[in-house]
């Protein structure tokens, strides 16, 4: 089976993540993930404004069979997050880096020490 | 240890099947999405993969009064080709297994058949054989666990789709019935039973020809997830999840089994059974329905609004029928009916739920 690595992200080994856009960085898990996770029912979001460090669990994704932490893959501050999934958690599922998004955080770091696309590939591989 | 493989292992793999460690054996979770598979099922039919469910024969002159003395329901009411669903109990009453006891059809090489669950077999296998010295009795007991394939096949088009496999009169098999006839051109069992709440079937054929029973019942492949699923809307036990002889030992009535005690019988468990029955249990296994957003799992804890601790969930999912979490827990006998309100503490934050009876599906 072959997952969907988009080339505009970078990647956390955890499975989440990150594109840039226009200065803020929007935050999700990958289409790996979702398929590991199965059908999500449960989305547990951090309030705006909260401070993440790299690597800090930010919120809760449960799906009928398993409970995952997610995890920030840079440091920065929550400015929007994607309630749309309190109420239609199988977004993740359909559309992960689309409509499936997470958060969004204004970024205290660059994303240079994330994976790479490639090198995301070769660790699901 | 390594995990015990059923027939159809590799052939799962072939189309993609995660799989799972379940009982010692290495069983598909999920073959498409749990969702998918349990609306396949509700709305039309699956079929499973459950060949690590556990098979004894028994045979000879006491055969019968073995099966009877070590379950909880009366096997003397089996006429040939007929089922009964039964608890094994220790001397205490607490439960050991669930199983499905047949007195088996008479052109059958065994009298009796009984099904322990996944990794239960050699256990009840030698709890068969020491009662059987200990009281004496002429029976032969053999564990045909890998001799057989289980298949279930689920849904309300499941009579359709097996008819077309097998010159079985159908609909002249009754819940709980057991038949031998050819599926697919296979020598097997056909048994009117499940563990869905959906009309169906399970199948032992021989372990050989697994194959060709599995891919002659074209139908939605179903995983171990979807079969939780779907067992838990019907508040169905799961052993060693809603009951465990040592960590969380439960007797027949607290488990919401009683009917399956046939306290007219002389079984290991039965006096002590007959006392609880007589001043009714402590504690009873309650549907719960969650009015907050969250999945009740196992080991959670269920307390009062109040934060009063009352038991723990043994089992809990997103309904995938009702789109509502729903879970079973052991609590205080008077929080058995439905409406009160409790809380199911997910995380460390106290979640809004109620009591409900079972089946949570009407």
């Amino acid at each position: 089976m072959s997952f969907d690595i988009p080339e505009d992200c970078r990647y956390l080994a955890s499975h989440e993540w990150a594109r840039e856009e226009d200065g803020t960085v929007r935050i999700g898990i990958s289409d790996f993930a979702q398929d590991e996770l199965g059908d999500v029912v449960f989305v547990e979001l951090p309030d705006e404004g909260e401070e993440l460090d790299r690597e800090d669990d930010f919120g809760v994704i449960e799906s009928i069979k398993a409970v995952s932490d997610i995890y920030a893959p840079l440091a920065g501050t929550v400015t929007a997050t994607n309630d749309v999934l309190l109420d239609d958690p199988e977004l993740v599922n359909d559309d992960p880096y689309g409509e499936g998004w997470m958060i969004e955080l204004d970024p205290e770091e660059s994303l240079d020490h994330l994976l790479s696309p490639d090198e995301y590939a070769d660790q699901i591989e | 240890m390594s995990l015990r493989r059923p027939p159809l292992r590799a052939a799962h793999d072939d189309v993609g099947a995660q799989f799972t460690d379940f009982g010692g054996w290495d069983m598909p979770v999920e073959f498409d999405s749990i969702r998918t598979e349990h609306t396949a099922v509700r709305e039309a039919v699956g079929k499973f993969d459950v060949s690590h469910m556990g098979e004894i024969a028994v045979s000879g002159p006491d055969a019968g009064q073995l099966c009877d003395r070590l379950t909880t329901n009366d096997v003397s009411r089996l006429a040939p080709g007929e089922g009964q669903y039964a608890a094994i109990t220790d001397e205490d009453g607490t439960i050991l297994d669930d199983t499905v006891v047949y007195n088996l059809p008479a052109e059958a090489d065994a009298a009796y058949l009984f099904i322990p669950n996944a990794g239960h077999d050699e256990e009840m296998y030698d709890r068969w054989v020491s009662h059987r010295e200990e009281w004496g009795l002429d029976a032969t007991v053999e564990n045909r666990t890998e001799t057989y394939a289980m298949i279930a096949l689920q849904g309300p088009d499941a009579p359709q789709l097996l008819a077309e496999q097998t010159a079985l009169d159908l609909d002249g098999l009754a819940r709980f019935e057991v038949a031998a006839a050819a599926v697919a051109g296979v020598d097997a069992f056909v048994a009117r039973t499940g563990y869905t709440g959906e009309a169906g079937f399970e199948i032992l054929c021989p372990w050989d020809d697994a194959e060709t029973v599995w891919s002659a019942l074209e139908c939605q492949p179903c995983g171990l997830g979807a079969r939780d699923t779907l067992r838990i809307e019907m508040g169905f036990l799961l052993s060693g999840q809603d009951f465990h002889p040592e960590e969380n030992p439960r007797n027949p009535y607290e488990a919401g089994i009683g009917f399956v005690v046939a306290l007219d019988t002389d079984f290991v468990g039965r006096d002590t059974l007959d006392g609880i029955d007589a001043e009714g249990p402590a504690e009873k296994l309650v549907g719960l329905r969650l009015l907050d957003r969250g999945v009740p799992r196992h080991g959670y804890t269920v307390t009062t609004p109040d934060g009063e601790e009352l038991g723990e969930v043994t089992s809990g999912t997103m309904s995938p029928t009702l789109g509502e979490p729903i879970a079973l827990a052991y609590l205080p006998e008077e929080y058995a009916d439905p409406d009160q309100r409790v809380r199911v503490v997910i995380r460390g934050e106290p979640k809004k739920a109620r009591t409900t009876t079972t089946p949570f599906l009407s």
